[in-house]
């Protein structure tokens, strides 16, 4: 890549206030999906953050057909599923897994439907694929104001995350509310799932669930380190990406952030693969 | 006071019963094993005793100043655990949580705290290892030492051996036993390695479809109820092998 380009690409990302927006909003964004995803995936519930996106992609597309603001209408039906959910893992005789995809595939169907339906104006592939560059002013304001509240909070609850994580059942026995904290976990994905649907898109924002901290884990031995290594991978992540989808004419931002997170798990798989290795001959 | 009273407990899943009136004290300082077949009610009774299922009828009561969330407790491990990037000191650590409700971070006495039980366990060199990559036998210790952050007074462990190979269970064992001599902390511990377990304890209470039994570890099997009750195995262990079990039914342990 020549100087020029990367010049171009510097110029476009921070010329533009819409740009920037679109930067900040995205690494916010991808920093609370990924510290998130390390207690969803450990926990094995990673899939609650699909289920929620085509849930949320649902709620998009009737709130595109009634003319609705998107973000106030996905955001509390996608918050309202998130605690089905959790009721459902707890008391049900359908695995979790399966209410899930139930859920989540209906949710697709009506949000087609109603968007082929209704013929509305927004694009489809904008849902589903994302659209960085179309964050209004006030849709960023308030993405900023989410998932700055979602960092915060899980930095002043991070003790008790780990705690329900890695055992319930003891947190539970020594009077830590296990249901409440699988609950608070899942509302704040809800949240950021909503956001960053926007920006990457339905289809793919689990990846920024799932990625980084699958990822970190390959060479992290320390929960505290998986956190903090999954948060920067899944900023530069998005970063790059960024900077791939305006330098290559026509690349799509969440499919290359997506890209670039897969990029880094093949890397950091190999690493953790020799550095085992490594250890075994010791 | 006894340290923990169960009156009259009746333990049931929505409407299957698994335990009827059940009533047994534990004493500070006690060691007692919780035995019985699959299935009989044991890990249910731990549950109650954890304040995780609340018995049907009957109560349970705390004595000596002993709170609910003051119970540590060895769970079975879990499937999560095996494959969990954690560091011993974090799992430790995190057994300190019940004391700080309202606190986001861990105070330095709580840091102290988790340090001090780490030695007692002589697992201090493992601080920064990772848990998943140590063996059974040290899993369970590190595991004792977060139950140990969270009470000073009893500990509740869930079949604390399985998988462990032989050497590993006696160390555990050990382990176990200094804990509640030596620092007096209560046990209960549900096993099914009666050969091992029963020769260190002082109660046993034994979860039987129609006949349970409580009562000092010496009296068990002495009398013919139990004895009939018993598997040969158990008596070998307790008395020998002698085949002719002492016939006086005694006062003191109870049948109900």
């Amino acid at each position: 890549m020549s100087a020029v380009t990367i010049t171009y690409i510097f110029k476009t990302i921070f010329g533009y206030g819409f740009m920037v927006r679109a930067m900040i909003v995205g690494v916010l964004i991808s920093v609370c999906a990924a510290l998130l995803g390390v207690s969803l995936v450990l926990r094995r519930c990673s899939m609650i953050g699909d289920g929620l996106s085509h849930v949320g992609f649902g709620a998009l597309a009737v709130a595109a057909a009634m003319g609705a603001a998107e973000l106030w209408v996905a955001l509390p039906v996608v918050i309202v599923v998130a605690f089905l959910i959790i009721r459902l893992n707890d008391n049900s005789r359908m695995s979790s897994d399966s209410a899930i995809a139930l859920i989540s595939s209906a949710a697709l169907a009506l949000g087609v439907m109603i968007v082929s339906l209704t013929g509305s104006n927004t694009n489809l592939g904008d849902f589903l694929f994302g659209s960085v560059f179309a964050l209004s002013d006030a849709d960023s304001v308030l993405s900023i104001v989410l998932s700055a509240t979602v960092l915060i909070l899980f930095v002043l609850f991070y003790n008790k995350i780990f705690a329900v994580t890695f055992d319930g059942g003891f947190a539970r026995a020594t009077g830590t509310k296990e249901g409440f904290y699988n609950t608070f976990v899942a509302l704040l994905t809800a949240v950021t799932v909503v956001v960053g649907m926007r920006l990457v898109g339905a289809l793919l924002v689990t990846s920024l669930i799932i990625f980084p901290p699958l990822t970190a884990m390959r060479v992290c031995k320390k929960f505290r380190s998986v956190v903090v290594l999954s948060g920067i991978l899944s900023a530069l992540s998005f970063i790059i990406g960024m900077m791939i989808s305006v330098g290559v004419p026509s690349a799509p931002v969440g499919a290359s952030v997506v890209l670039v997170n897969a990029g880094f798990f093949v890397v950091f798989f190999a690493a953790g693969k020799v550095s085992g290795r490594l250890r075994k001959h010791k | 006071m006894a340290l923990i009273e169960c009156k009259n407990i009746t333990l049931a899943y929505e409407k299957n019963i698994v335990l009827e009136s059940l009533s047994f004290e534990v004493d500070q300082g006690d060691y007692l094993c919780i035995i019985g077949e699959n299935g009989s009610g044991k890990t249910t009774l731990m549950k109650a005793i954890l304040g995780l299922k609340a018995p049907l009828k009957g109560e349970i009561i705390f004595g000596e100043g002993l709170k609910r969330n003051e119970i540590g407790y060895l769970p079975q491990q879990t499937g999560i655990q095996k494959d969990f990037p954690a560091s011993v000191y974090e799992v430790v650590l995190s057994g300190c949580l019940n004391r700080s409700r309202f606190l986001p971070f861990y105070t330095s006495a709580q840091k102290q705290q988790a340090m001090d039980n780490m030695a007692k366990l002589n697992i201090t060199s493992l601080k920064n290892e990772c848990y998943r990559e140590l063996s059974g036998g040290q899993q369970q210790r590190v595991l004792i030492a977060r139950a140990l952050c969270a009470t000073g007074k009893l500990l509740l462990l869930d079949e604390p051996v399985t998988g462990l190979d032989p050497d590993a269970s006696a160390e555990l064992y050990e382990l176990i036993d200094h804990l509640n001599k030596a620092h007096g902390i209560t046990i209960i511990m549900i096993t099914h390695d009666t050969a091992s377990a029963l020769p260190r304890c002082s109660h046993i209470l034994h979860l039987h479809k129609e006949m349970n039994y409580f009562g000092r570890m010496e009296d068990y099997g002495k009398c013919s109820v139990c004895a009939a009750e018993n598997d040969p195995e158990l008596r070998k262990v307790l008395h020998g092998g002698k085949e002719h079990v002492h016939h006086e039914c005694c006062d003191d342990h109870i049948h109900f």
